[in-house]
């Protein structure tokens, strides 16, 4: 059986849309932590209040922004302008593959509406859009719905941090700094179509660990997830 | 100095990078989409492709787990016990992040 042969033509809803923003909550605890922590960052490395919401709000992408704030310059050269695109370009580069795996459900979608959707693309409410689709829904409201909730918190979080940095509790002791790992974990499980689909994420898992292990940077996720896709292609 | 790099110097010169930040994330975020829309897509490609969101998950997680030791991999696996038999995402996360509290108060 495949997904897209058997499914019915995606679409979009209102409906969808309210679906999406409730779905979405789960991923609420690590964003507003994870924003809050940027907030944080960027006012201690001398960002504005409306250069940190700019970076939020435009880049949009958690890791790449901490990053960013490691390059950042009081005074920008060219040359330093180029190496911050340079590494935003690295640490996101993964996003290619979350968007290779949406095209076929948004395949019918008029040109803006996809623009806005894969602009407020986050590992988070693809998650939610992949568990949606792999259960068998179509809308894609559901995706944007959850996109568009996800990026308000983010902003406001981001707010928040800007100004309460020293109020925030030491994450650690409530398990907060993995709370976006065991979030992950948690969306793995609707994935579930049994060991043997699942024995290319054990390759991902592994070739990712090595590559970290081996090669410093961010490249150990888009390593592990293209092994993984290989030896899907290779196990019949 | 030129007038380009003066104005870069500038204040203007943060606005610029943080524009120049948004547009090469932005491409990140599309060029999956566009790529795939000129692939002809195989059986063997679309094997390769339905292995693709969980490699993702596993490759993003699995490195900072192992990393942080058996507390992390014990609530990874708390959460992933409570999802498998609850369906409920949310108590599936209250699990993982529980058990590693109570995990880390005990250490």
């Amino acid at each position: 059986m495949t997904l897209m042969s058997s499914s019915p033509r995606p679409f979009f809803s209102l409906a969808g849309l309210r679906h999406g923003a409730r779905a979405a909550l789960p991923a609420f605890p690590g964003f507003i932590l994870f924003a809050m922590a940027f907030g944080t960052a960027a006012a201690q490395k001398g960002l504005t209040l409306l250069q940190a919401m700019g970076v939020s709000a435009f880049v949009y992408a958690g890791a790449s922004q901490m990053v960013g704030l490691e390059v950042w310059q009081r005074a920008w050269t060219p040359t330093t302008i180029l190496t911050l695109v340079t590494v935003t370009a690295v640490v996101n580069s993964r996003m290619i593959l979350l968007g290779a795996t949406l095209q076929p459900w948004l395949r019918y979608e008029p040109v803006p509406r996809s623009a806005l959707n894969l602009f407020l693309i986050t590992e988070a409410s693809w998650l939610i859009g992949t568990r949606y689709h792999s259960e068998g829904g179509r809308d894609v409201g559901v995706l944007l719905g959850a996109g568009l909730i996800l990026w308000l918190v983010w902003q406001i979080a981001t707010v928040v941090g800007f100004f309460t940095g020293a109020l925030v509790p030491e994450p650690k002791r409530f398990g907060l700094d993995l709370v976006m790992p065991i979030f992950f974990s948690v969306m793995l499980v609707p994935l579930w179509k049994g060991p043997r689909p699942a024995l290319p994420w054990l390759v991902a898992g592994l070739v990712s660990y090595v590559t970290y292990s081996l090669v410093p940077g961010y490249g150990y996720i888009v390593a592990g997830a293209l092994a993984g896709v290989v030896a899907g292609m290779l196990i019949e | 100095m030129s007038a380009w790099s003066t104005f870069i110097a500038s204040p203007w010169g943060a606005a610029l990078a943080i524009a120049a930040m948004a547009l090469i994330t932005f491409l990140c975020r599309i060029s999956g989409v566009l790529l795939m829309s000129r692939l002809r897509i195989t059986p063997r490609i679309e094997r390769g492709l339905r292995a693709l969101p969980g490699s993702i998950i596993l490759a993003t997680i699995l490195p900072t787990a192992l990393d942080s030791g058996w507390p992390a991999l014990t609530a990874l696996g708390a959460a992933v016990a409570v999802m498998a038999t609850t369906r409920i995402d949310v108590l599936g996360l209250a699990a993982g992040l529980g058990t590693l509290a109570v995990i880390r108060a005990l250490l």
